[in-house]
């Protein structure tokens, strides 16, 4: 059967035919639709596989492998970004090892279309030792999947699945294989690797570094990995990872004159690499990303040039590629800039009308014009959008979390009052330690929770914090008197002034709930918020 | 038969329907297709594009090359202009009159439509009173890809079967309001 499905898609459906168990995640874009994908299908809807968002990566990280230390197959899903989060499980779960097949999807942004940055999570799968892949189509990141899982229980060792914006978030039509049986619930007898104490974990590291002459033997011998010779007789040769091969073949769709070495499997196959170095007199690296494998074969002293990319030039430093990019390094076009026309004003994302962060940034600059400006730590959400015009009410967004700490250290340092503001969603992912923190040291912050009861800026996803932020808050140790409620409405402006303003003159932790369900919600979604809504308001 | 097609908008405004509506289009011909969209903080009202591209043969770049496209659909005319790097020197402009102001320095609308019929190919359609006379303003979209059936390489009777599944779900009034739509939007090309 043939279907068209996002590549993110692709992956979700592979995953479920795979013989899925458990799948999960944290929302980020370009990485969304996956989780989104399987819990929609009818087997989570009836049970028959987990699948929900986690409470942040780390977390899903860890709830997958439990369900492979059971024996069973696991999905786990995020931004590039969000393997920050979840590497320290990530990295030692290569030292455990895995028993039912783990596979690691990270979406990867590069032009950081959504992103505070392009990292390439590629360094992660060399940093961990484990098998990485890196499809070219969607077509192919569907036919990876079931392969992954396989390579995993082959090897014992999770399989990061790498993918791209632009693979991520692109349609295609993608041929549909059967479904297979999921894997019973099978513990080993020894499950010693599992601990990783000091002696048992040496072995393990051991076994990791000895398992990687092997890893680069399946990885010479992939399907996914091949050598093309060239129709023409340039001695150049070109190495393409992943998409990149497509804005290559986008230039040359009936023969190309090239040696091409196709790279979708690592680590980095040495004896592929070896026969198209040696047949070409240069090199030329397409790579979507970071200049991975060209930093990897590349001259470190660049005395030779043989190897080119982006490190030389000849391929912009940064970015994602286009298939003018590769044409242009090939001499074939000039580098087209794209100029869009004076009249065409920039259109950025904005707030939508009557979205509750904007009530909330208005009560805030009522107040920073009073006590003097740049002292709002932010995070990660819609709510970002408040560091722009018109509203100009943050001042830093870091990494999801890091506003509490932030505000927190500021304090420190003498900078009163400190605000920190976060998201709903946000806070139960990272924000709570960070308060705690805050709470256990005795330092004077202001934190509020713009809570619009979503994980909005992906698409509203259920929030885990829904209906718990007070408890929460509470038991973590803010002071009942200075916990307080508000609701972010034109209406209650001055209110909502004088609440922020009281509070900001207390010298402890105070915490502000700014409570009103995102505007975008369906009428469902919105019911079910205000269910679990019940706070009295502080008025 | 190969057609490369940028799609755009604000978001919000129905791209990744039109979108949707085309791949279907293709899939059922046999095609082979790529469609590239814009998720995540893009969709909060800012601009946001598709690139459609749609061959009998393999496709390979997930983007339209710069200078490629035979038609720049747009539902928003300011969007109409941001993809110009990407049209080819034969390629169609067709747009919706109707801007969307949601940014302070919106350019004045008759410099905007100076720049758009200065292009050899282009259409100009009030794609909102249309989907107004169809019944909701909001079909606007579905206008539009009447407006331009005929650059299309499908048959009418094969939009108006993929349209009437894409919206059977929320009934025949719904699916009757959105064909009478591409209709209307189909009716525009003659004038």
């Amino acid at each position: 059967m043939q279907k068209i499905l996002l590549g993110n898609e692709a992956i979700a459906q592979a995953a479920i035919n795979a013989g899925l168990s458990g799948a999960y995640g944290y929302p980020g874009t370009p990485s969304t639709e996956i989780i989104e994908y399987i819990t929609n299908s009818k087997e989570a809807r009836n049970g028959d596989i987990i699948a929900h968002w986690s409470t942040n990566e780390k977390v899903a990280m860890e709830e997958a492998l439990g369900m492979s230390y059971a024996g069973k197959r696991a999905l786990v899903t995020m931004k590039h970004v969000g393997l920050n989060v979840a590497a320290d499980a990530f990295i030692n779960t290569a030292i455990s090892g895995i028993n039912g097949g783990l596979v690691v999807v990270v979406a990867d942004d590069p032009s950081q279309h959504s992103s505070q940055n392009e990292q390439d999570s590629r360094f992660y799968g060399k940093f961990a030792m484990v098998p990485t892949l890196e499809p070219s189509s969607q077509q192919e990141a569907y036919d990876m999947i079931s392969y992954a899982f396989d390579l995993s229980e082959k090897t014992k060792l999770p399989v990061l699945l790498r993918s791209v914006t632009r693979l991520s978030h692109s349609r295609a039509n993608v041929r549909i294989g059967e479904k297979k049986n999921q894997n019973n619930l099978q513990l080993l007898e020894d499950t010693k690797r599992f601990a990783l104490i000091p002696s048992f974990a040496k072995i393990q590291y051991k076994n990791l570094i000895e398992k990687q002459k092997e890893l680069e033997k399946i990885a010479t011998d992939s399907n996914w990995n091949h050598f093309q010779k060239g129709t023409g007789n340039k001695k150049l040769g070109i190495i393409a990872s992943g998409i990149a091969i497509n804005y290559l073949l986008e230039n040359f769709p009936e023969a190309l004159p090239f040696d091409l070495l196709k790279i979708s499997h690592y680590p980095l196959p040495k004896k592929l690499v070896a026969e198209i170095f040696d047949r070409n007199d240069k090199i030329l690296v397409l790579e979507d990303g970071y200049p991975f494998i060209e930093e990897m074969i590349g001259d470190f002293l660049g005395r030779s040039q043989k190897v080119i990319g982006r490190l030389t030039g000849d391929i912009p430093r940064t970015g994602e590629l286009n298939p003018n990019i590769v044409a242009h390094a090939l001499d074939l076009e000039d580098l087209i800039e794209e100029e869009i026309l004076p009249i065409v004003s920039n259109r950025p994302p904005q707030l939508c009308p009557g979205c509750g962060h904007i009530d909330l940034y208005d009560a805030l600059n009522d107040i920073i014009a009073e006590i003097g400006d740049n002292r709002v730590f932010s995070d990660i959400g819609c709510y970002s959008l408040g560091v722009l015009e018109p509203y100009d009410a943050i001042d830093t967004l870091i990494d999801m979390g890091a506003s509490i700490p932030m505000a927190k250290g500021a304090a420190d340092a003498g900078l009163l009052p400190s605000i920190a503001v976060i998201g709903d969603s946000t806070f139960t992912h990272s924000g709570m330690t960070g308060l705690l923190s805050a709470i256990w040291s005795k330092t004077p912050i202001t934190v509020i929770i713009s809570d619009n009861s979503a994980v909005a800026m992906t698409g509203a996803q259920p929030s885990a914090a829904m209906g718990r932020l007070y408890d929460i808050a509470k038991g973590l140790g803010v002071e009942e008197a200075h916990l307080k409620v508000i609701t972010p409405l034109k209406k209650y402006h001055d209110q909502n002034v004088e609440i922020i303003k009281n509070e900001l003159d207390f010298q402890g932790v105070s915490l502000i709930i700014a409570q009103r369900p995102c505007v975008t919600m369906s009428n469902e979604k919105k019911d079910l918020a205000r269910k679990f809504n019940t706070l009295e308001t502080s008025y | 038969m190969k057609k490369d097609i940028i799609i755009s908008g604000v978001g919000g405004q129905g791209i990744l329907t039109i979108s949707a509506v085309l791949d279907t289009a293709a899939l059922e011909s046999g095609f082979n297709i790529k469609q590239s969209e814009v998720h995540g903080m893009s969709q909060r009202g800012g601009a946001v594009q598709a690139h459609v591209r749609i061959s009998d043969k393999p496709v390979y770049s997930d983007l339209i090359p710069m200078g490629k496209a035979d038609l720049i659909l747009s539902v928003e005319p300011m969007e109409l202009l941001r993809y110009l790097p990407y049209l080819h020197k034969n390629g169609f402009l067709v747009t919706d009159s109707n801007p969307l102001k949601n940014i302070a320095n919106y350019p004045n609308e008759q410099e905007l439509s100076k720049q758009i019929t200065a292009f050899k190919h282009y259409r100009i359609i009030d794609a909102k009173s249309l989907a107004k006379k169809a019944g909701n303003f909001r079909a606007a979209n579905i206008v539009m890809i009447g407006a331009v059936s005929d650059l299309l390489p499908f048959e009418d009777e094969l939009m108006e079967q993929v349209i009437t599944n894409l919206f059977k779900r929320k009934g025949d009034r719904i699916v009757q309001m959105n064909i009478d739509a591409y209709r209307l939007g189909r009716g525009a090309i003659e004038k």
